[in-house]
């Protein structure tokens, strides 16, 4: 990513709250269909921008992220039904176990593939993500197999969750407090080493910093807030299954990411909305939507490698070029 | 649990993994030759398959299927390549998403066009018999499968090692700059590799497609397990894909009957410490 300049900074972030705003004002006005799933793609965006310090601010392609959301929802769906735990008051525990959970899965996930690189880390992570798959579809006793595990109640303490908006304000709390941590992460010092090790490992090696725990720590911090994404989604969708961490959930977190912007953060956010809202509304207008899908996913790739955010800074890039253009083409003086 | 038990397995992990080994030699070529992941293999397998459902609906004949579906199916693996990957030069990530939207096409574009009910795909007569050996009732079939794989993996063994072709492709694999260098058309190479990759796919498509059925959603499953098999058997390697294959073929059959509620766990786990310890796979070369 390019070094913007500092001043615009303040202006970003006001952008970004303002939306916020807006989209926390405007959202429980509309319908209940568009309110689930804007509170979908907000609790699935914490798992695209946790994807999106590994893949853009880290430079490791991950395609194992939907394991954290497995662990987070999986955990948050069995304590519910099992043992009545999270229900109340307890959320709050469960919040927090749901990220424990995630960040200990990623520490174990970490010790195995952050020695990888490129290409190498993309199919590592592959193979650890159908583990955890593999685990959900066939553990039986643990959590349903194919059928999965249905949440029967949402956590009831003063407020109550079932109730659609109330729940909505809960993930976009959630959610805020998520981009702003995030956002301290990339722009802290730690952050900083990081977009150097994904610009050159070596030179970052040769400076003296330890690079292979930086990207553990911010694999295992990327884990935590995969955990948080699926303590969230096991209560928004009502059921966790194995559709969950199956590999096109992950592949589909990879997308977004791209799609919005890879070291962006706030892209994960719109690459979630578009591709969730593309699934969901446009498939109840016309039957061949996924073709819009992939078209989108293509194109993208494509002509648009840094993705929706990157369009301001490719205009700018291109007016400069072609006033450029036009400084060249003004008649030199000839001097002899 | 007894011989027989253990023979019927193995057999059956065998003749699983003479399947698994037409996917996963095509898919480790590609790896070894252009440095990608190719996300669309398992489409390739699926499609090939409901070609050749079509090519039997149409005419009737189960061999006339195998050539049309596997040579469509290769067709479409090197236009892709050609039109859609080429362009992007050597860039892995971007190749890598590229090839999972098209996936994500392809398996619109069956839904649409051989909608969504589960077929099987009936080989002739003369394959659905079994024969006795020792015993044990081997089905016809899986013998079939196991033939076509030698014969597939005997040519693909002759070509490599002993023509001028394989000469590029494997310095290709071994060193990409440097074949290019000495002048060898790596843009070629990749794309006969690309296609070699997804005729080899689709060949599975069919022949699998008789034990497994044909179903959407078979893309999915079939693209995390030839991963193993190139994974286990290193990347960019005929003779460790063979390998590969016999092993998940044997983990994922034994694994099944003896512990089924963590099989897959038992096929993923091993890939996944393997490509810790040795990231190129337990025999390929880097």
């Amino acid at each position: 990513m390019k070094q913007r300049p500092m001043r615009s900074q303040p202006i970003k972030i006001l952008v970004v709250v303002v939306a916020l705003a807006a989209i926390a004002i405007i959202i429980p006005n509309t319908n209940s269909f568009v309110i689930l799933l804007a509170t979908r793609a907000l609790a699935f965006s914490i798992l695209v921008m946790s994807l999106d310090i590994l893949l853009g601010y880290t430079g490791l392609p991950s395609l194992g992220q939907a394991a954290f959301l497995g662990v987070g929802a999986y955990s948050t769906a069995i304590l519910a039904t099992k043992y009545q735990f999270g229900l109340g008051y307890d959320f709050w525990l469960v919040v927090v176990l749901g990220i424990l959970f995630g960040a200990a899965l990623a520490a174990i996930f970490g010790l195995l593939a952050i020695r990888a690189t490129g290409v190498y880390f993309l199919m590592i992570t592959l193979a650890l993500g159908q583990c955890v798959w593999g685990l959900a579809y066939r553990w039986n006793s643990l959590t349903g197999g194919d059928n999965g595990i249905n949440l029967r109640a949402r956590p009831k303490f003063g407020i109550d969750l079932a109730n659609e908006v109330t729940f909505f304000y809960l993930v976009i709390g959630f959610f805020a407090a998520s981009l702003f941590l995030m956002y301290t992460l990339v722009r802290s010092p730690f952050g900083r080493s990081l977009a150097g090790i994904r610009e050159r490992e070596l030179r970052m090696k040769i400076l003296g910093y330890n690079t292979w725990l930086h990207k553990y720590i911010a694999f295992i911090i990327a884990g935590g807030f995969g955990g948080l994404s699926g303590v969230l989604w096991a209560h928004t969708a009502g059921i966790v299954s194995p559709e969950n961490v199956v590999l096109t959930t992950s592949v589909d977190a990879l997308l977004m990411a791209v799609l919005g912007g890879a070291g962006t953060l706030v892209g994960g956010v719109i690459g979630a909305s578009i591709v969730f809202g593309l699934r969901e509304y446009l498939s109840t207008l016309v039957p061949w939507w996924q073709y819009v899908l992939g078209a989108v996913y293509v194109l993208t790739i494509l002509y648009l490698p840094t993705g929706l955010m990157g369009i301001p800074e490719r205009i700018r890039q291109r007016r400069a070029l072609t006033a450029n253009r036009e400084e060249a083409k003004k008649p030199v003086p000839v001097t002899s | 649990m007894n011989t027989q038990f253990w023979l019927i397995q193995a057999f059956n992990g065998v003749s699983y993994g003479a399947l698994l080994f037409l996917v996963g030699s095509g898919l480790s070529l590609i790896f070894g030759v252009m440095r990608i992941v190719n996300l669309a293999h398992g489409s390739y397998f699926l499609l090939g398959g409901y070609v050749a459902l079509t090519v039997i609906w149409t005419t009737g004949s189960w061999l006339l299927a195998i050539p049309v579906a596997a040579l469509t199916i290769g067709l479409v693996g090197l236009v892709m390549e050609r039109i859609f990957l080429r362009p992007l030069g050597f860039e892995p990530l971007r190749q890598v998403l590229l090839t999972v939207g098209f996936a994500f096409l392809f398996q619109q574009a069956a839904l649409d066009i051989w909608s969504g009910n589960n077929f099987d795909i009936n080989p002739p007569d003369a394959l659905t018999k079994s024969i006795v050996v020792g015993g044990l009732y081997l089905p016809l079939y899986r013998i079939f499968m196991i033939a076509t794989a030698l014969a597939i993996g005997l040519v693909l063994w002759l070509v490599m090692e002993k023509t001028r072709l394989g000469a590029a492709v494997r310095a290709t694999v071994d060193d990409a700059q440097m074949a290019r260098g000495i002048g060898i058309d790596t843009s070629l190479v990749s794309m006969l590799i690309f296609a070699l990759g997804a005729f080899l796919a689709a060949l599975g498509g069919v022949i699998g497609g008789a034990f497994l059925g044909i179903y959407p959603g078979l893309d999915f499953e079939m693209l995390p397990i030839a991963f193993a098999v190139v994974i286990i058997g290193g990347m960019g390697s005929l003779g460790g894909a063979a390998i590969g294959a016999l092993m998940v073929g044997l983990a994922d059959n034994f694994g099944k009957a003896l512990f089924p509620e963590i099989s897959y766990f038992t096929l993923y786990a091993p890939m996944a410490l393997i490509l810790a310890v040795k990231p190129t796979g337990l025999f390929g070369r880097e």
